[in-house]
């Protein structure tokens, strides 16, 4: 409770009330106002100005800090959304600390919403006045302080998106710890086979990045690794990364980026995978790509959405489709040879037309380019209404079983067009019927219904491409802990903001990035790395971090180490201390003050917003006058 | 009170004191834009500016009433949009509490709401007030029976 005892030097307040020309002038009766001011407890100054926000306000307020010895300002104007920084500006110039300032909004909150009823409008700007002087007694001043950096990241993960954040600090001369849980770099990418929109093989498409990685000196590698533990903050992060078969090491870093990336899902019991060794993930198809060891195939059926959109997981993976696609092109064209691996050579001379992609691609202009959509689209009519005809240029026939095609962006698209120019027929299923893998005579088969038909189709198949969606890492949540940032509800690390803080954690000094924080390609992968390293440079390259004023604190001795604080903080800038008491780690505190309106103990105090400021306020506002 | 009047004629000068919370970076600002805008709402409500709505201590709402305030509200961001991330959930939270709790305590549901209010919300500010200004008024002052 706000007690005239609390206050140990009797505060000597100033109340500076503003016209701002008629704004507030015209409807409040600011002589009136000015003259009851004076009348309020420990004000021991009060006056009127045209425009207080002008250079004679400010030498107005500045003058009668020193005249009358004032420790507090109320300036009582509009709102301090846009004039605070001003005015405590001001009395800071004069000697008064900054947050021995209140504002006091009479214009927005009051003349310009009241604006026929001169009398109520006084009156509420009375109110208004005494509240903000009620809260003025009990401010206390505050400090603002910097903390250290150490100029230093930690990496965790070190596939595209973790190298390629990794090596971006590094170039800009940060020692960067890169941390990787497998045997050597290179993540998900190293072990596929093609990649999308690019002639060359997964492999030989990373392995710059690789070596780019080596060959940075100021990048330290830690292979067989993970994060064992994480204490500190922003700028001053003691790590302990445990290597295999080796002692654990220490490092301290100022930044942290995750990027460990994420597996496919394996589609236990869905559509007869692992009852028949030709149902495949694509995941797996790639592998079997790389061995070079694809059975001899005439028809190849893709399900798109395995396990994702509501089966074993609610969201889409917005990558499959793509790959889907990538993958049906590479087939059609007979890429590498790839379905010669284990038949005669001469069979895939014989039936087959291999396209030479790149002389096509040269040839393309933008007429070519609106033709191949147009022919595209008019071809989906006839796909569907023969969909068992038609002969794709390898001679094998590939279909693609989906719910909509989700190939983002003007060059998907154009992959997309592509496919479909090579015959490869996209059959839509709805997600009450899901098509159906069995075998009929040690043959595989889909049933499906057909949408347009009304009619339930079978298609044998040689092989069928499960096209299951990336999950997060199963030590997700471990790091997730050790580093006191948020999973999202399907498990992948999740940012500050969706939209305009994407690649931050509300926690100061860690940064997300890749597939970790949820399916993406390559190149989002890369896009969002260095974003990642450019944020986490800012503290890095500063040397310090500014410490919110307004931060929590906790009274030790009223604090029974409940935990409660902990739980509730957004911020993860509460923890238990060696006593088992709480503790505010300044520097991550944001001062939004969830902590003190849930402390059940009352040990918690919310600096500038105090329990008994606030209180004060409330009692001004409801005091009978 | 007498009964089988009709509330609305019963009290027609009453004027309640309204205490409202509001967070600076949604709720404070939507009032700021209604000031901008110039929306006219009835002056009956006094604003308490904190810098999240997850700061209102329940404590401070049964304190406002025991004051003597008519109506509270506690205004914050929107859902998924709080400028500390998660801080109007838990406000979210305390306002079901609370509304129970004040129930029980006899008080009419209208006299305490939580509401989200962006900053780009001038009209639902001005809305809001005036609503439960109009309600307020056809409930009258708390009776010392319920209070």
């Amino acid at each position: 409770m706000p007690e005239d005892t609390n206050i140990e030097k009797k505060p000597r307040i100033g109340v500076f009330i503003c016209h701002c020309g008629s704004n507030i002038g015209g409807f409040v009766d600011v002589k009136a106002v000015t003259e009851y001011a004076s009348t309020l407890p420990d004000v021991v100054y009060a006056t009127d100005n045209l425009y207080t926000c002008a250079e004679d306000g400010l030498n107005n307020i500045k003058e009668s800090i020193k005249e009358h010895n004032l420790d507090r300002v109320v300036v009582s104007s509009c709102t301090p959304r846009t004039h605070a920084p001003l005015f405590q500006r001001t009395c800071e110039a004069a000697g008064v600390n900054k947050y021995m300032f209140t504002f006091v909004n009479i214009r927005e909150h009051c003349s310009w919403v009241h604006m026929k009823e001169k009398e109520k409008a006084t009156q509420k700007a009375k109110d208004l006045v005494r509240m903000g002087v009620a809260r003025a007694r009990f401010l206390e001043p505050q400090e603002e302080t910097k903390i250290d950096v150490t100029p230093a990241a930690l990496v965790v993960g070190g596939g595209v998106a973790g190298m390629t954040a990794a090596l971006s600090l590094a170039n800009m001369g940060f020692p960067v710890h890169l941390v990787e849980k497998e045997k050597e770099l290179g993540g998900f990418v190293k072990n596929l086979h093609g990649l999308m929109m690019t002639k060359k093989s997964a492999n030989e498409a990373i392995q710059p990045l690789i070596d780019k990685v080596n060959a940075q000196k100021n990048i330290t590698q830690y292979v067989n690794s993970h994060v064992a533990t994480v204490e500190g903050f922003i700028g001053n992060y003691d790590v302990s990364i445990g290597t295999e078969g080796s002692e654990s090491k220490e490092v301290k870093v100022g930044a942290i980026i995750v990027a460990t990336g994420a597996i496919p899902l394996v589609p236990e019991g869905l559509f007869g995978y692992k009852e028949h060794p030709n149902v495949v993930t694509s995941m797996e198809f790639e592998e079997l790509c790389n061995k070079k060891e694809i059975p001899k195939l005439k028809s190849v059926a893709f399900i798109q959405c395995a396990g994702a959109r509501g089966q074993k997981v609610s969201y889409c993976s917005r990558i499959c489709c793509n790959v889907a696609i990538k993958t049906a092109i590479n087939i059609a064209e007979n890429r590498d040879n790839m379905l010669g691996a284990t038949e005669e050579k001469a069979e895939a001379e014989a039936g087959q037309v291999v396209e030479e992609p790149a002389a096509e691609m040269k040839a393309e202009d933008e007429g070519l380019e609106r033709r191949r959509r147009r022919r595209g689209r008019g071809r989906r009519e006839a796909d569907e209404a023969a969909d068992e005809g038609g002969a794709p240029s390898s001679g094998v026939e590939i279909t693609v079983f989906n719910r909509d095609v989700m190939a983002y962006g003007v060059e998907h698209e154009l992959e997309f067009n592509k496919a479909r120019e090579k015959r490869v027929k996209f059959i839509r299923y709805l997600p009450d019927n899901l098509p159906k893998v069995s075998t009929k005579d040690g043959k595989l088969e889909v049933g499906y219904f057909h949408e347009t038909l009304k009619m339930e189709r079978t298609m044998p198949v040689d092989m069928v491409i499960l096209s299951t969606p990336l999950v997060s890492q199963p030590d997700a949540a471990t790091l997730s802990q050790l580093l006191k940032v948020p999973l999202g509800q399907d498990g992948f690390f999740q940012e500050a903001h969706v939209k305009l803080r994407p690649v931050d954690f509300a926690t100061d000094g860690v940064y997300v990035c890749g597939t970790c924080r949820g399916p993406a390609d390559i190149a989002e992968a890369a896009s969002q790395a260095s974003a990642a390293a450019s944020r986490a440079a800012i503290p890095l390259a500063n040397g310090y971090v500014q410490a919110e004023a307004l931060t929590s604190r906790v009274d030790e001795t009223k604090c029974t180490g409940c935990g409660t604080c902990v739980e509730v903080c957004p911020y993860g800038a509460l923890r238990k201390n060696d006593d088992g008491i709480s503790e505010v780690i300044v520097a991550a505190c944001k001062g939004c003050g969830c902590c003190g309106a849930t402390c059940p103990e009352g040990a918690i105090t919310m600096t500038h917003y105090t329990d008994q400021q606030l209180l004060a306020e409330a009692k001004a506002a409801l005091e009978e006058v | 009170m007498e009964e089988g009047t009709n509330p609305e004629m019963e009290h027609p000068a009453f004027e309640p004191k309204i205490v409202a919370f509001c967070c600076n970076w949604c709720s404070y600002a939507g009032a700021d834009l209604a000031g901008t805008t110039r929306l006219q709402y009835p002056a009956n409500v006094r604003i308490i500016r904190v810098m999240c709505s997850g700061r209102v201590d329940p404590a401070f709402v049964l304190k406002a009433f025991s004051l003597g305030a008519d109506g509270v509200i506690v205004a914050g961001c929107h859902p998924s949009d709080c400028h500390y991330i998660n801080g109007n959930e838990k406000t979210a939270m305390r306002g079901i509490f609370l509304s129970e709790f004040l129930e029980d305590a006899g008080l009419e549901p209208q006299r305490f709401r939580v509401e989200w209010i962006a900053g780009s919300e001038g009209q639902k500010f001005a809305d809001v007030v005036k609503k439960m200004v109009a309600e307020l008024q056809t409930l009258g002052p708390i009776a010392e029976e319920s209070a």
